[in-house]
């Protein structure tokens, strides 16, 4: 449990989720990292380049500064390293479980609130944009691969999402692991009369 | 092939008469491509071709010739990626029209628009070249300047004082401890006001070494005071002759008119083998003389985006006579032009052009002879040794005007002949000729990657022609020059591309593309400019009017010029307009161009400011535009100044479009 700790603190050292933008152009592709904490890319012009092209269609300027997730998120996260810590301490399976349902829900909030920020920006477009194209949405996929006009967008996580994931699978490891091991326990201390079992190995899974 | 030879035997003035029935009967052939394209083998194309995308293996950089200016080929495929200004104005980039490079072509004489630009030399460590610097010398003004091979843009140019055509240069030391300059017309030292006659009496030949800092800033070390010669052409030594420099000289005779006879009488010149190690000493111990001289030192600061030019005053002049075992006279067969010195640094050759046999010198040997004193006479303070102590050994008749020699990686040495209009391959140390291939036509300098250093990379021979007469779609009067690309990797040089070239491609040098792609520039950064009238967004941009000065701090993006209606500018201001060009991304620069402006365009790379020059003579209103095609709304990428008629009171007015949608 503690692994899962430290696997969620990783989202402030690896961004979280990646936007690649491929056109012929851009042969290398621009690529947007999202962290949770801020919004760059592989090159530290990504996000004004992105915003040249983006202006063309009338959309907004990403503002890293004007997304208030990106100020709130980090202190979520934060606060669930200190309860995945505080799991490990207290060591029991349901915790583990709760934990691990806490952060799946934080999880689908998360996309969600991620869909509706590319919502926005791939729909909210401004009247006076100098390319209007009747119905088309600019809209980036949740995850996966989606053609818009010139470019190829393909959203993916970034190692920090994988970390993410990680921990979610390893408190769920933890859970899992307690239970079976809360009944040899069961077992063998009916069989050996109560011998201590070793606690240490499974609060490090 | 042989019996064309028999001709050498011959008196040398038959050599001249033959030389002038070669260079003209060409006019009456019809196209005679004997034992070249005819005879190209089916495979040829395929070593040239470079698909579509694909990267070519080597840089070629080629000098420019009466351009001034360098062109970066690639090899094998010949393609032309950039012309990179040097000592010439260049409209296309603004380069000498920009206020920020005006700089770069000062000189002692003022603004200098031209030059004859002649032997790129790329920088090397150990012997090796490293791809950090390319250096080139003006022959007509004489400079030497210093390319960045990160942003391939010229940084920096120092003029040559005490020197008349600065032709023995820059060719470097193997580490880039010095670049060289050698005067190939002597003038009166100090220069003044003389009788041209007077020559031998009041003119001297002066050899520059001009240190080369880590930073690849240059600094004339020293200069060496020598016979009035013309200095044609030098190498370093390398290896066990690090520490020497070896320059030819012809116009031994020492004459000041009509030098295509007079100077070619002697049977034999000098090789000037100077010791460059000794003459530090000589420096430390304070051995030297300093002289008055004005010289221009221009720099290119990357941070500020601009050229500062100073006017350099002294410089320190060290004399043979009071400074012993500092250079050495080696007697050389005849009028040599090229010296060459092979990879182990032992053989130095020397091209003598109007000599039947090629003459190769042994340093160990010259060494010696330096030991024992085998000197044959002394001129002005400098031993003459002698000729017979220091050979090593000839190329016995190879052919016809050898120039230049370079060398591959298997011990092997390519000679380019200009009369006989081919390249002779032969053996270092046994001196036997191996192979030989026609050029079309008269050959100059040839280039093997790496072919003066003392690793040479090989596989690739450029012969760099002279005239190319029926080679090519004609073009009128003037018609194109060319270098023609062999495959050396075999026994024998196999002629596989022609391709033309700019200007008269004198010398060039090639170096393998991964020693230079992975330090590449794509843009400057914004955040390191320094340029005291940049405006790094647009809320920076402003028009400021000082008297009858204007001030516009402008910048641009895709697709837009911050700001682009200015008023307020009157008929007699000076108008100068500050671009910055806010992008960070790679290939986005931007032009800027005024209808009826005395001058030429402005090409701003990202992060770059760049300034514009401007004095309005008529009122109206004025368009200006983008020039280079930035992106989709490049043709809305355009802009209007007011001009109102002189002593009128239109207010400094400036703006962008209407609302908060452009930033």
């Amino acid at each position: 449990m503690v692994a899962a700790a430290v696997a969620l603190l990783m989202l402030f050292v690896f961004p979280m989720w990646q936007i690649i933008l491929i056109a012929p152009q851009y042969p290398h592709g621009v690529t947007m990292h999202i962290w949770i904490n801020k919004i760059g890319g592989d090159t530290p012009s990504t996000i004004q380049n992105i915003n040249i092209l983006n202006h063309y269609v009338g959309m907004k300027f990403i503002e890293p500064d004007a997304i208030p997730e990106l100020k709130y998120f980090p202190m979520v996260i934060g606060a669930m390293a200190v309860l995945a810590l505080i799991a490990a301490a207290v060591n029991r399976s349901k915790v583990y479980l709760g934990w691990a349902l806490l952060m799946i829900a934080l999880s689908v909030a998360g996309f969600y609130d991620f869909y509706l920020w590319e919502y926005d920006y791939g729909h909210n477009l401004s009247p006076k944009a100098p390319i209007k194209i009747p119905g088309a949405s600019f809209q980036p996929p949740l995850i996966g691969t989606k053609y818009i006009l010139n470019f190829t967008a393909i959203s993916i996580p970034h190692i920090g999402g994988y970390f993410a994931g990680a921990s979610i699978a390893l408190a769920a490891a933890a859970w899992w692991l307690k239970n079976k091991l809360s009944r040899n326990e069961k077992a063998d201390s009916i069989a050996d009369n109560g011998k201590p079992a070793a606690v240490g190995l499974h609060s490090v899974a | 092939m042989k019996s064309h030879f028999g001709y050498v035997h011959s008196a040398f003035s038959a050599v001249l008469v033959i030389s002038f029935l070669l260079l003209t009967s060409c006019n009456n052939q019809a196209p005679n491509r004997g034992g070249g394209a005819g005879v190209l083998s089916g495979d040829v194309a395929s070593q040239v071709y470079v698909a579509p995308g694909e990267y070519d293996e080597f840089y070629a950089f080629m000098s420019g010739g009466f351009s001034g200016q360098v062109t970066v080929h690639g090899l094998p495929s010949g393609r032309l990626f950039k012309t990179i200004p040097v000592f010439s104005v260049d409209g296309e980039k603004g380069y000498g029209f920009n206020e920020e490079t005006k700089p770069m072509l000062n000189t002692s004489h003022g603004f200098v628009p031209w030059d004859d630009s002649h032997h790129p030399e790329l920088s090397q460590t150990n012997g090796e070249t490293d791809g950090r610097w390319l250096f080139i010398n003006g022959n007509n003004t004489p400079r030497i300047a210093r390319i960045d091979l990160t942003t391939f843009e010229t940084v920096e140019i120092i003029e040559i004082p005490n020197s008349g055509g600065n032709h023995s240069s820059p060719f470097t030391t193997m580490n880039t401890e010095y670049v060289v300059a050698g005067t190939r017309f002597s003038v009166p030292y100090p220069q003044r006001d003389v009788a041209i006659d007077s020559y031998a009496e009041n003119f001297k030949g002066v050899l520059s070494y001009i240190k080369v800092g880590k930073d690849g800033e240059m600094e004339i070390a020293f200069q060496i005071l020598l016979p009035a010669f013309d200095y044609d052409l030098a190498h370093s030594g390398k290896g066990k002759s690090h520490g020497w420099t070896f320059f030819t000289s012809y116009n031994t005779e020492q004459k000041n008119s009509l030098l295509e006879v007079a100077a070619s009488q002697n049977d034999k010149d000098f090789i000037a083998a100077v010791n460059w190690k000794k003459a530090e000493e000589y420096i430390k111990q304070g051995k030297f003389k300093e002289v008055p001289a004005k010289y221009a030192h221009n720099v290119y600061n990357e941070k500020t985006h601009t050229a500062t030019s100073t006017m350099m005053k002294k410089v320190k002049v060290l004399t043979p006579a009071d400074c012993p075992g500092l250079v050495y006279f080696l007697p050389t067969p005849k009028s040599p032009h090229g010296v060459d010195v092979d990879p182990t640094g032992e053989y130095i050759v020397g091209n003598g052009k109007l000599s039947a046999n090629l003459t190769v010198h042994s340093f160990s040997k010259m060494q010696k002879a330096i030991e024992n004193k085998a000197f044959e006479k002394e001129i002005e303070g400098v031993p003459v040794l002698k000729f017979e102590e220091v050979l090593a050994g000839v190329v016995e008749e190879p052919g016809l005007g050898p120039l230049h020699t370079e060398f591959d990686n298997n011990g092997n040495a390519y000679t380019s002949f200009f009369i006989s209009s081919e390249v002779v391959k032969w053996k270092v140390g046994t001196w036997e000729v191996l192979d030989r291939t026609p050029t079309y036509y008269s050959i100059g300098h040839l280039c093997v990657p790496g072919g003066d250093s003392q690793k040479p990379q090989g596989k690739y021979l450029m012969a760099l022609n002279k005239i190319t007469k029926d080679r090519y779609l004609p073009t009128g009067p003037e018609l194109c020059h060319a270098a023609q690309l062999y495959d050396i990797s075999g026994d024998k040089m196999k002629l596989l591309l022609d391709f033309p070239t700019m200007g008269e491609p004198h010398y060039a040098q090639a170096i393998s593309a991964d020693r230079i792609v992975p330090n590449i520039k794509k843009f400057y950064p914004l955040e390191e400019n320094e340029h005291p009238y940049r405006a790094l967004g647009e809320k920076e941009t402003k028009v400021v009017r000082e008297g009858n000065t204007v001030h516009v701090y402008m910048t641009t993006i895709r697709s837009h010029f911050a700001p682009d209606n200015i008023e307020g500018v009157k008929v007699g201001d000076k108008v100068y307009f500050h671009v910055t060009n806010l992008e960070q991304d790679w290939d986005v620069p931007h032009g800027f161009a005024v209808l009826g402006a005395n001058n030429a365009e402005l090409l701003i790379m990202g992060g770059q400011t760049e300034t514009f020059f401007w004095e309005p003579k008529q009122e109206g209103v004025i368009p200006f535009y983008c020039t280079d095609f930035c992106s989709a709304l490049h043709q809305e990428m355009q802009g209007y100044v007011r001009v109102s008629p002189k002593g009128s009171n239109t207010p400094i007015k400036w703006g962008l479009g209407e609302d908060e949608f452009f930033q």
